[in-house]
């Protein structure tokens, strides 16, 4: 046990080393990439908690990172960029004002998102399978809708520009690296053994006195809060956000990610995290001429994307870990006969 | 992706094609005139409710023709057929493709489009559906998402990500007037259109041998095959009948809403299954009662409330949730009982 504990330092401490090297090393482009990593990591596990650990098949990922998104550039723009941000119609009175360090704007974020979460959990949460996936579908495309015509508030449709771009390695991977002790904290605690209880039967689950309805409301609005955090990094890695950037295609993203990482594995998600965002960039030249007399066809990447999910869904169903983890002793190859002592589906 | 040209056209579109549009700021006594409705805070004249009302029928229609497909698989399969809207938009470019790019005069191009479509769906069912039918649903729900984005993302690349405009047949497209009203034909039409396939679908599936096949997969798949019924032929059929209806309403919504996109399949896809939901989804009647609910309930809301108009889409997802927490079966659904 204290060995563990040793490795998983040692491995932050290199993850430290190779971030320092790479701050002062890589060139922009690739550390936006690296970037973009850690903010998808975020983001899958905070979708996995609700749809791979607790069985909800939520498609409102979307809503909840606009809200973060959102929250997290008001809060950081400073007052000059607001003024010229908001010319159709003035930000509402406090917070053309207001300008708050990085941090705590992102803990707002979330703790918006996940209230957000909440107050849409509460009653749609006894829908089950697809019903609740169509209506969390609706909620995220709600928020959307509102966000486009708030003008005084968030600035409709023309978004926002000039967010000063917080996000750096640090950041992103600083918040990863908590977002995945928080998630495997959580699911070898009670709650995370009472999490995939509702997910495998709820019924049962019920019946052997777990609290259905607040195990769900937490799970759903747990995910929320990261995915909120996750959006607020975004936001603030790219430096503008719109209504547009936050409809379905963004949840089908980090879909894509739990889908083919495992449903059900943070190791599979933080895996599938890195592939898939590094494939989307080395993909790129999918979309630029390949022959010189063939006229180019963009969206060509998404289309190899699309396919991807399909293959995985048809022929791979448990993706690339299914509800396996990674842990130091499997690694070392240190397989004792004795049930492992923490249960769960290790 | 292009997508806000679409909404911001059918936005301004549903609103007022149609109408020869009388320049009257809505709102104020005097420029209704005297013979005027109070509704919703809006002085409107019988002859503009009408010509709201006649938008809203047909708008009803067309969703109803698309919720019907749907329902129909989801009465099969207990499955949201997400490719269902994509289904749908590629009849409208195959309609177009066909009279622009072949030449082909309007109603041959119109039939090849519907046929294609319906090939299209029976496709969709047997690489994406078929294979996975014993898994669990959540896998067959992802694999419909798979499906639509597939679809998506294939018209982006092959149709082009700017919007087209879907050529405008005369015959369809002229104006009537009734007394003070002009309404274009095709307002009229669309409703008779869905209403004979309506009388159609419902003489197949009641008298005829292929609809007593669905009818008995759709209680119990098992005991259907045990009975000798071809199940997977009757689950393709079906996928091809509700392709078909969709490529009967996509053609006339290209002919209404003349704007098309690779995504326009997305929104009204949602919606016609909200209206499937708001009906009671499985059964088709109720299909088409949601269907008119949303489109009659979109276009009054905008007409009454105009300052709601930018809220228009969230309507269809409000009503949803009212009614999956109130009434879960919609309005002429069976009652489900969970079975431990």
């Amino acid at each position: 046990m204290k060995k563990n504990t040793i490795f998983t330092l040692s491995a932050i401490v290199l993850l430290v080393i190779f971030l320092f090297i790479a701050n002062t090393t890589l060139d922009s482009y690739i550390l936006r990439i690296l970037n973009l990593c850690a903010i998808y990591t975020v983001l899958g596990l905070s979708m996995n908690l609700i749809n791979g650990f607790t069985g909800l098949f939520s498609l409102g990922h979307a809503g909840f990172m606009a809200v973060g998104a959102y929250t997290t550039a008001l809060m950081t723009m400073s007052v000059s960029t607001k003024q010229m941000n908001f010319f159709l119609a003035p930000l509402i009175s406090p917070l053309d004002q207001i300008v708050w360090p990085f941090l705590p704007s992102l803990i707002l974020a979330g703790i918006l998102s996940a209230i957000a979460a909440f107050l849409i959990g509460a009653p749609v949460l006894r829908l089950k399978g697809d019903y609740l996936a169509i209506a969390t579908l609706g909620f995220s495309e709600i928020i959307r809708v509102i966000f486009t015509n708030t003008q005084s508030l968030t600035n409709g449709a023309l978004g926002l520009k000039g967010i000063p771009t917080t996000t750096n390695l640090w950041w992103s991977f600083g918040i990863a690296v908590f977002t995945i002790f928080i998630m495997v904290s959580l699911i070898n605690s009670s709650y995370g053994r009472a999490f995939k209880a509702i997910r495998e039967d709820e019924i049962a689950a019920e019946s052997m006195g777990i609290s259905l309805f607040r195990h769900k409301v937490l799970s759903f609005a747990i995910g929320a809060f990261f995915a909120g955090v996750g959006g607020g990094l975004l936001g603030n890695l790219i430096g503008a956000v719109d209504p547009l950037m936050f409809r379905f295609f963004l949840t089908y993203n980090i879909l894509l990610i739990i889908v083919l990482g495992g449903m059900g594995s943070i190791t599979g998600t933080i895996i599938s995290a890195f592939v898939i965002t590094i494939a989307q960039e080395v993909l790129r030249f999918l979309d630029e001429p390949m022959f010189p007399n063939i006229p180019a066809l963009p969206g060509l990447r998404m289309v190899v994307f699309s396919i991807l999910l399909m293959v995985v869904v048809l022929f791979f169903r448990n993706g690339l870990m299914g509800t396996r983890e990674f842990s130091w002793d499997k690694l070392f190859g240190r397989f004792s006969k004795k049930p492992l002592a923490k249960g769960g589906t290790k | 992706m292009g997508g806000s040209a679409f909404y911001d056209n059918f936005l301004t579109n549903t609103g007022c094609i149609g109408i020869s549009y009388i320049p009257v700021i809505p709102g104020t006594k005097q420029a209704a005139g005297a013979d005027t409705l109070y509704l919703g805070g809006v002085y409107m004249t019988l002859e503009m409710f009408l010509q709201h009302l006649s938008n809203g029928i047909s708008l009803g229609s067309l969703y109803a023709l698309i919720a019907i497909g749907y329902t129909m698989v989801y009465g099969i399969l207990r499955l949201i057929n997400f490719a269902h809207g994509d289904i749908f938009m590629m009849a409208v470019y195959f309609a177009f493709f066909g009279v622009v790019t072949f030449g082909m005069q309007w109603y041959v191009s119109f039939i090849v489009a519907i046929a294609l479509t319906g090939v299209l769906g029976i496709t969709v069912e047997t690489l994406a559906y078929r294979p996975i039918r014993e898994a669990p649903r959540i896998s067959i729900l992802i694999s419909s998402i798979g499906a639509s984005y597939l679809l998506e993302n294939l018209a982006i690349v092959m149709f082009g990500g700017r919007p087209k405009t879907f050529p405008q047949i005369a015959m369809f497209t002229d104006m009537v007037q009734l007394g003070n009203v002009h309404i274009q034909l095709l307002t009229f039409m669309i409703p008779v259109v869905t209403v004979v396939l309506l009388i159609a679908l419902m003489y197949l599936i009641n008298k005829t041998k292929s609809g007593m096949a669905m009818r008995a997969v759709s209680k119990d798949i098992e005991t259907a095959r045990i009975m000798g019924i071809d199940v997977n032929r009757t689950i393709s059929f079906t996928f091809g009948i509700g392709s078909l209806l969709a490529a009967v309403g996509g053609i006339m919504w290209g002919l209404k809403f003349p704007s098309i996109l690779p995504l326009m399949g997305v929104m009204p896809g949602i919606k016609c299954f909200i209206a499937a939901v708001i009906g009671g989804i499985g059964s088709i009647q109720g299909a088409v009662v949601g269907g008119f609910i949303l489109g009659i309930g979109e276009i009054l809301l905008v007409a009454f409330l105009p300052e709601l108009s930018g809220y228009r889409d969230a309507f269809a997802f409000i009503l949803l949730i009212m009614i999956l927490l109130f009434k879960p079966t919609g309005i002429m659904g069976e009652k489900i009982s969970e079975k431990v």
